[in-house]
């Protein structure tokens, strides 16, 4: 056989055709010449050379490939059948497009975000590097070196060809031509950093080291969507000024429109030296802000590398002993400091879609098994006559593959849904600019759906072919105890379905009891009713401590004097909106602490009226005054939390902290207050907090609090106008209500929850459907049995109950693996749980309970039907 | 219901002749030089004093056979009786092939040849 004859078959056998006319041709010849008359002569050679068409069949034959014939003609053979139960297919179809779907869009995020390189030159060897306190008390994140710290690492290291830090800072971003000003997030970087991404600007040049002097020229880079938002995606901006905290900064370059980072809020760039202090530069026990990142160099490992950063930070430590100064240092590749937030929920995710998926596999293998037992006989007989088990398998396979493939066909278009929705809805997600369905993710999909295809196929297909043919001729007869081993076959798939329900169950669970947990958590404060907006300052305009005092000071009488506002108060940071910061401190009237251990507590600030105006309860003592201004500020507040660390079993009142807050030097405070704890963020305990008045002017940052009786949003605009008459170039940002705030802060868990429980709510629909599917199976075939036992004289209910009891077998096997596993798989998820304990025995005792009560309804309904069957019909069902 | 392949192995073209025998002396007949089917069925008949009978459609199905492995080549020509008729001829392979099977023929043929033979002395000395 050939190729090229394969496809000329039909050429080749017009030819054949004429070939043997000519035989006859010449047989009849040979025969007419022999003396044989014209219709003799004709008969004779048609004889003799026998069936024409029979040689044809068989050069057919010859020419064709059987398998791809055959193949042709199962998938024909397999469309009809399946077009003959049209719901089966739409259910079937529907169930595998699910799973398939959502295991694409999964790994498409998962892909993109987790495992692809960032775009970045050799991305593989560039690392974060940050401090890491030997007593593994440091957080451990980017964003925690100090810049001194930095200059000797880049000094005295040689595992590194090039290293760079950068940190995040703020502007406003002055209007220009009637624009409004806008407060933006912006990145101060050492001049190489560009180039050691290998980021090239898309116009203009990058950062020099001329640029990053403290007296240099302002110069900025332009993120590639604030060039579109904000300077209409003209290239002439490159060389013009723009105006940042009013002042001007010329605009160098702009860069890629891929480049988003560290995240997509990052609007511009400037160099270190011209925004930063040269103290903060080269300070190594203060400030410990910036992020490190290094290009290790060819051929040195990780570990070299860092041992050295790690002896030189230890031995700075041990040279600045009376400092705050870190004493070991840490790194990580730059990728996993960008989604180790979004790690572990994304691979619980991609696991409980892999469930979903398998739970579905699990499905149709089931319901093929139903098919395969009705059409026993048929099978039977065509194995009777000679069809091979492997031909019959192949049946089999053809059938469920066609299935998961119109599935997975289906599939890939609701993955491409249900990507673009997640690129919306999740935009907090890092990278979220670069997740997209490539070639791989496709051939995921065409591999994932050969799986399933053969999976399901294989599973009832080998239960179908090595049963013996003569018993299952025999089964017509009469069969009283059914096919028993494709009714354990069913069994064994159910109840590995129902574990796998459960196990999702638990997970959904707990995730969403974490998630109501979270909500519920008192975060110290009201949260009806109140308006946040925050602001920065700009340092030109509001150079002097008095000025920025006195801008709070107008601000809060003229807002305070607004119609509907019940009260309002300014403060550096709101409960719920992060980490502010914090201070190292010593108390005055304890004894000195060891050299080279610091304590710390969060710092906040706040004017008298703040902690009335957001309901923080006063515990002891009193609130700020309004004379406490300037530099008259020699009294602090603390928070419950504070007294519980560090005045355990004391009064706090009139003892004395010494910090550094408004000066390098430091200034005592007298503790006059203590107020009730609140959460920076809802999901970590309440910090020690120490509050200093912020009528001294020292944080040009601050976050405005208004309460009113009801309808506060109405608020904000009138708000805002009051700000803009008194500063006209001030930016307000962040204008939420407390609630917006803290939905915020939730939306992570709550998104999460969500997802996992609408999994497994579909898990559980699929293993209801599969329960109901074999119990309705194991009763058709039992109809004679159940007949013959109700003639007997047993009981309806007897009935009713043998036929529950075995369906809910399963169940219960299922739903005891299931607990198991679940309590496994929660350990693994221990870290996205926030308020409730992997073992959490509520949560496992309402997925039983919802589970046992779905399985029921499942069951009773074939139950029902069972126990009333009409004898007569039941006995004659044969 | 699709039709089932049956269950034996493909049927052999010759029937009654032994597998590769037909495609044997096909080759055989085209050493005299190109052939047509007719002639090929004929010379073969003939040449085993009609010992071999061959079903002569099952000819070309092997003729078929035979140039796909390339052992002969084909074309249309005019015969003899002036009549348009597929011409066969024998290629290089094919009379390498001719050649090896040839060889293989009369090994087989011998050593059968000599069962048989001590065969036949044995029913001979048992029936005295």
């Amino acid at each position: 056989m050939s190729v090229r004859r394969f496809f000329r078959r039909r050429r080749e056998d017009a030819e054949l055709a004429e070939e043997m006319e000519s035989h006859l041709a010449h047989e009849r010849d040979e025969n007419l010449a022999r003396g044989l008359g014209e219709d003799e002569a004709r008969r004779m050679a048609a004889l003799k050379l026998g069936s024409t068409r029979r040689v044809r069949e068989q050069l057919w034959k010859q020419n064709s490939f059987p398998l791809l014939g055959d193949i042709y003609r199962d998938i024909r053979y397999a469309v009809r059948t399946l077009a003959r139960t049209p719901g089966f297919l739409i259910v079937v179809v529907l169930v595998m497009a699910l799973g398939i779907g959502a295991n694409v869009a999964l790994f498409t995020v998962v892909r993109s975000v987790l495992l692809n390189p960032l775009p970045f030159k050799d991305a593989n060897r560039l690392y974060s590097l940050y401090d890491h306190d030997t007593d593994g008390k440091s957080a451990d994140i980017p964003g925690s070196v100090a810049g001194g710290d930095f200059y000797d690492w880049q000094q005295q290291s040689h595992g590194f060809e090039q290293m760079a830090l950068y940190k995040s800072y703020g502007f406003n971003l002055s209007g220009q031509s009637g624009q409004l000003p806008e407060a933006i997030v912006a990145g101060s970087c050492s001049a190489n950093f560009f180039s050691m991404l290998g980021v090239r600007p898309a116009y203009g040049r990058w950062f020099l080291p001329s640029d990053d002097r403290a007296n240099a020229t302002a110069t900025t880079m332009l993120t590639w969507s604030l060039y579109q938002r904000r300077f209409g995606g003209d290239p002439a901006i490159v060389g013009k000024t723009i105006l940042l905290d009013e002042k001007p900064y010329t605009v160098i370059g702009v860069l890629p429109s891929w480049f988003r980072y560290p995240d997509e809020r990052t609007q511009l760039w400037v160099p270190n030296r011209v925004v930063l202090p040269a103290d903060m530069m080269e300070m190594h026990g203060g400030d410990h802000t910036f992020t490190v990142i290094g290009r290790l160099k060819q051929g040195v490992t990780p570990v070299q590398a860092i041992a050295q950063i790690n002896a030189i930070q230890h031995h700075l430590h041990q040279q600045l002993i009376t400092q705050a100064v870190s004493d070991g240092a840490d790194m990580r590749p730059m990728i996993d400091d960008l989604v180790q937030d979004v790690k572990t929920p994304l691979y619980v995710l991609l696991a409980a879609v892999g469930c979903v998926l398998l739970i579905a596999c699990l499905n149709v293998a089931n319901l093929l098994v139903a098919r395969t037992a009705a059409r026993r006989k048929e099978v039977a007989i065509r194995a009777a006559l000679g069809g091979t088990r492997w031909r019959l398998l192949r049946e089999q396979l053809t059938e469920s593959l066609l299935l998961c493939g119109a599935g997975g066909l289906l599939g890939v278009f609701l993955a491409v849904g249900a990507v673009h929705w997640l690129k919306i809805t999740r935009e907090n997600l890092p990278r979220a600019n670069a997740i997209h369905i490539d070639l791989p993710v496709l051939l995921f999909a065409v591999g994932i759906t050969l799986l399933c295809g053969i999976f399901a196929g294989i599973v009832p297909a080998l239960s179908a072919a090595n049963k013996k043919i003569l018993s299952a001729l025999q089964d017509t007869a009469r069969s009283v105890s059914g096919s028993q081993s494709r009714a354990t076959l069913r069994k064994v798939l159910l109840t590995t379905e129902v574990a796998l329900t459960v196990v999702l169950l638990i997970g959904a669970g707990l995730l969403l009891k974490s998630f109501l947990q979270l909500r519920s958590t008192d975060i110290g404060c009201t949260t009806n009713n109140v308006l946040t907006m925050s602001f920065v300052l700009s340092d030109s305009k509001y150079q002097k401590p008095e000025q920025v005092a006195s801008f709070y000071e107008q601000l809060l009488q003229r807002v305070r004097s607004l119609p509907g506002v019940q009260a309002a108060g300014l403060t550096l940071a709101v409960p719920g909106s992060g980490f502010p910061g914090n201070l190292h401190f010593n108390i005055v009237e304890h004894p000195p602490l060891p050299k080279g251990k610091y304590i710390y507590a969060m710092m906040g600030a706040v004017d008298p009226g703040y902690f009335q105006a957001i309901q923080i309860p006063l515990r002891k003592g009193r609130f700020f005054t309004d004379g406490e201004r300037w530099d008259n500020d020699h009294d602090a507040i603390v928070n419950e939390a504070f007294v519980r660390q560090y005045f355990p079993g004391e009064d706090p009142l009139g003892r004395h902290i010494h910090t550094r807050w408004r000066t390098d030097a430091g200034e005592e405070y007298a503790i006059v207050g203590v107020v009730g704890d609140t959460r920076y963020d809802l999901a970590k305990q309440p910090e020690p907090t120490m509050y200093f008045p912020i009528y001294d002017g020292n944080a040009d940052a601050a976050t405005l609090v208004v309460r009113s009786q009801h309808d506060v949003a109405s608020l904000a605009l009138p708000i805002q106008k009051q700000i803009a008459q008194l500063d006209p170039d001030l930016p307000v940002y962040h204008v939420l209500t407390m609630e917006q705030l803290i939905g915020r802060s939730t939306q992570d868990a709550s998104f999460n929850a969500t997802l996992v429980l609408a999994f497994a709510g579909l898990s559980l629909v699929l293993a209801a459907v599969g329960l109901y599917g074999v119990l309705s199976y194991l009763v058709t075939q039992r109809t004679s049995e159940i007949g013959i036992r109700i003639a007997m004289g047993a009981q309806r209910s007897q009935v009713l109950g043998l036929v529950l009891g075995e369906g809910l077998r399963p169940a219960w096997v299922g739903l005891a693996l299931g607990l198991l596993g679940g309590g496994i798989a929660a350990r693994l998820i221990r870290e996205m749980l926030y308020g409730v304990k992997p073992l959490d025995w509520s949560v496992y005792a309402v997925v039983a309970v919802a589970l046992a009560l779905v399985a029921c309804v499942a069951c009773v309904v074939p139950a029902w039907r069972a126990s009333r069957l009409d004898l007569v019909r039941a006995l004659r069902a044969e | 219901m699709g039709k089932e392949k049956p269950a034996g192995k493909e049927k052999q073209p010759t029937g009654e002749m032994l597998q590769g025998t037909l495609d044997m002396l096909i080759l055989r007949t085209l050493v005299m030089g190109p052939a047509h089917g007719h002639t090929i069925a004929h010379v073969i008949e003939h040449t085993s004093e009609d010992v071999l009978q061959v079903e002569q459609g099952s000819l070309y199905p092997a003729l078929h056979r035979l140039e796909d492995r390339g052992w002969v080549a084909s074309e249309w020509g005019v015969s003899e009786n002036n009549r348009k008729a597929k011409f066969y001829k024998l290629t290089a392979a094919g009379k390498k092939q001719l050649h090896a099977e040839t060889h293989r023929w009369l090994q087989v043929v011998g050593a059968i040849g000599r069962i048989l033979g001590e065969a036949a002395e044995y029913a001979k000395r048992a029936s005295r």
